[in-house]
């Protein structure tokens, strides 16, 4: 799977994608191959506000609970209520339609921070090859 | 996204023979009590699919982690069976030469050492299974506590590679590959015979998913190791088996309700807590744990093993709090997972045997929020009997 150019990353694998000052975000290919079969997704309801770097929700696989992490501040404006019903799309659409929540950014600056998709495929590849190590 | 599963790699991780194996298939690797095991296999199709294989067709699972100690004398007068009857709490007198049963060695608090299978070899010859994390610590205590028994203890973990063929397909796989008829073996009994040309291969009907199938014992270099592999899986293939990971392996027993050392069962969790009744058998004579069990059964129990289903959104997990609906702890979860054959989010916890009534209300506390569950009857899945089918048949 390719990784949208226009989309930004994490080390922690969640991307974002801002428009208008409003930022969609969801986690990565890589993310959902890791987790592997998602069978439950808990989201923050609209209104919550969302800090850089701290846990804004959790999926599960089967075999594991996962934090999902905040690539930026902002107050979430939409959650993505077909995942409560549909988890799975997360494996199967994780960079589109599975996107997770929609914030409206607090400080767009915090977008220089993170990776774009080039760098984010390095970051990627590297901890494949420990993974294989 | 960050997971909550343990790191791997802190000290150099044990590799069964099939390691390499695993990792060309893709395996997704875990650190499992020491060893670097698949926990699934993402190319094949995963955890839930590996799962489904089971239930329906068949899976083979590289089981090699577990240890294996043999308990035997030279002149079969008695030592060796006298030792096991010592350190485990079934009858294994009971057993006939070819017969396994399901026991345990306890603590003389009756709390757990290990769960073990316990196989009859000869008269006075014995093969005890147990768990991968608990090696160490079960050898020496099987030698510590059998030092006075005229017999001879042989830890014989690293000279196996253990396979599991598991499913209702299993011995259509198995049979293909053995001369032995495999169809007379009954639940729970053990043969041996050639598989694949090697020669005096244990062959026994046990597993660990609550579904029909067989574990082998063969030579653990990796060449044999490997061959044999690809060779089930060649003869598996018109019944579509695949490769399966610890995790279905997990959740195919916590549907069973098969207790899983370190969770259901523990040092600190005694035979009546843990529901474990039928396999002690008080009355076959003393055995390590025998005193204090009888006093720990007067005094009857403070907490009790039981199913729970959720029945409000989310998922309990191992060491989740049970909670009453002030918030209070009451028990807490020992295994929890969705069900891939239920379609439900199940567990295993103890909880006050005033709170294990079927149908009773309790609370499991899911990170900030406490989630509605019920006791509900276990196990949580049981295969349809092969024999009532035949019944039926005969009966129309």
């Amino acid at each position: 799977m390719t990784y949208p150019p226009s989309y930004r990353y994490t080390q922690q694998h969640e991307w974002i994608d801002v428009k208008d000052g409003l930022g969609t975000i969801g986690i990565t290919d890589y993310a959902q191959h890791e987790l592997g079969d998602v069978v439950f997704v808990e989201l923050p309801k609209p209104g919550t506000k969302i800090q850089v770097g701290k846990s804004f929700g959790t999926v599960e696989s089967v075999k594991a609970v996962s934090e999902i992490y905040a690539p930026v501040s902002g107050e979430v404006v939409e959650a993505n209520a077909e995942l409560e019903a549909t988890p799975e799309k997360l494996n199967s659409d994780p960079h589109n339609s599975a996107w997770l929540i929609r914030v409206k950014l607090a400080d767009p600056a915090e977008l220089a921070k993170l990776m774009d998709a080039k760098a984010y495929e390095a970051y990627i590849s590297e901890k494949n090859k420990e993974a294989s190590a | 996204m960050e997971s909550t599963v343990e790191p791997s790699v802190i000290t150099e991780l044990r590799k069964t023979p099939l390691n390499a194996m695993h990792r060309r298939l893709g395996a997704k690797m875990v650190n499992f009590g020491g060893w670097d095991m698949p926990v699934e296999y993402p190319s094949r199709g995963g955890l839930v699919a590996e799962h489904k294989a089971v239930r329906g067709g068949v899976g083979v699972f590289d089981v090699s982690h577990m240890g294996d100690i043999r308990i035997v004398t030279a002149h079969a007068h008695g030592g060796a069976l006298a030792a096991v009857q010592h350190i485990t709490m079934n009858d294994a007198a009971k057993l006939a030469i070819g017969q396994a049963q399901y026991s345990a060695m306890l603590y003389p608090s009756g709390t757990f050492v290990d769960d073990v299978i316990v196989h009859r070899l000869g008269d006075d010859d014995f093969l005890l299974v147990i768990n991968a994390g608990t090696r160490e610590k079960d050898i020496n205590w099987v030698r510590e506590n059998t030092a006075s028994h005229d017999c001879k203890v042989e830890e014989l973990s690293d000279t196996y590679t253990q396979l599991a063929i598991q499913g209702p397909r299993a011995i259509e796989v198995l049979q293909k590959l053995t001369d032995i008829n495999l169809h007379p073996i009954k639940n729970y009994w053990f043969t041996h015979g050639s598989v694949c040309g090697l020669k005096n291969i244990l062959i026994a009907r046990t597993g660990y998913t609550g579904e029909d199938g067989f574990e082998i014992y063969v030579p653990s270099d990796v060449a044999t190791s490997e061959a044999l592999w690809a060779k089930v899986l060649e003869a598996g293939r018109e019944f579509g088996i695949i490769p399966c990971g610890l995790g279905c392996r997990n959740t195919l027993r916590l549907e069973a309700k098969m207790a899983l050392y370190g969770h259901e069962i523990s040092e600190n969790i005694n035979v009546w807590e843990a529901g474990l009744d039928r396999y002690c058998k008080m009355e076959k004579g003393d055995f390590i744990g025998r005193s204090e069990l009888q006093r720990a059964k007067d005094a009857g129990l403070n907490r009790t093993l039981v199913g729970l289903e959720m029945i409000e959104r989310g998922i309990a997990r191992d060491e989740y709090r049970c909670v009453d609906e002030q918030g209070e702890p009451v028990g807490v979860i020992t295994s929890g997972s969705p069900s891939p054959t239920l379609c439900k989010n199940i567990a295993l916890a103890y909880l006050p045997p005033s709170m294990s009534a079927m149908g009773t209300t309790t609370y499991v506390q899911i990170r900030n929020q406490k989630a509605k569950a019920q006791v509900v009857p276990t196990p949580f899945y049981k295969r349809a009997k092969k024999s009532t089918t035949q019944q039926l048949a005969s009966n129309v």
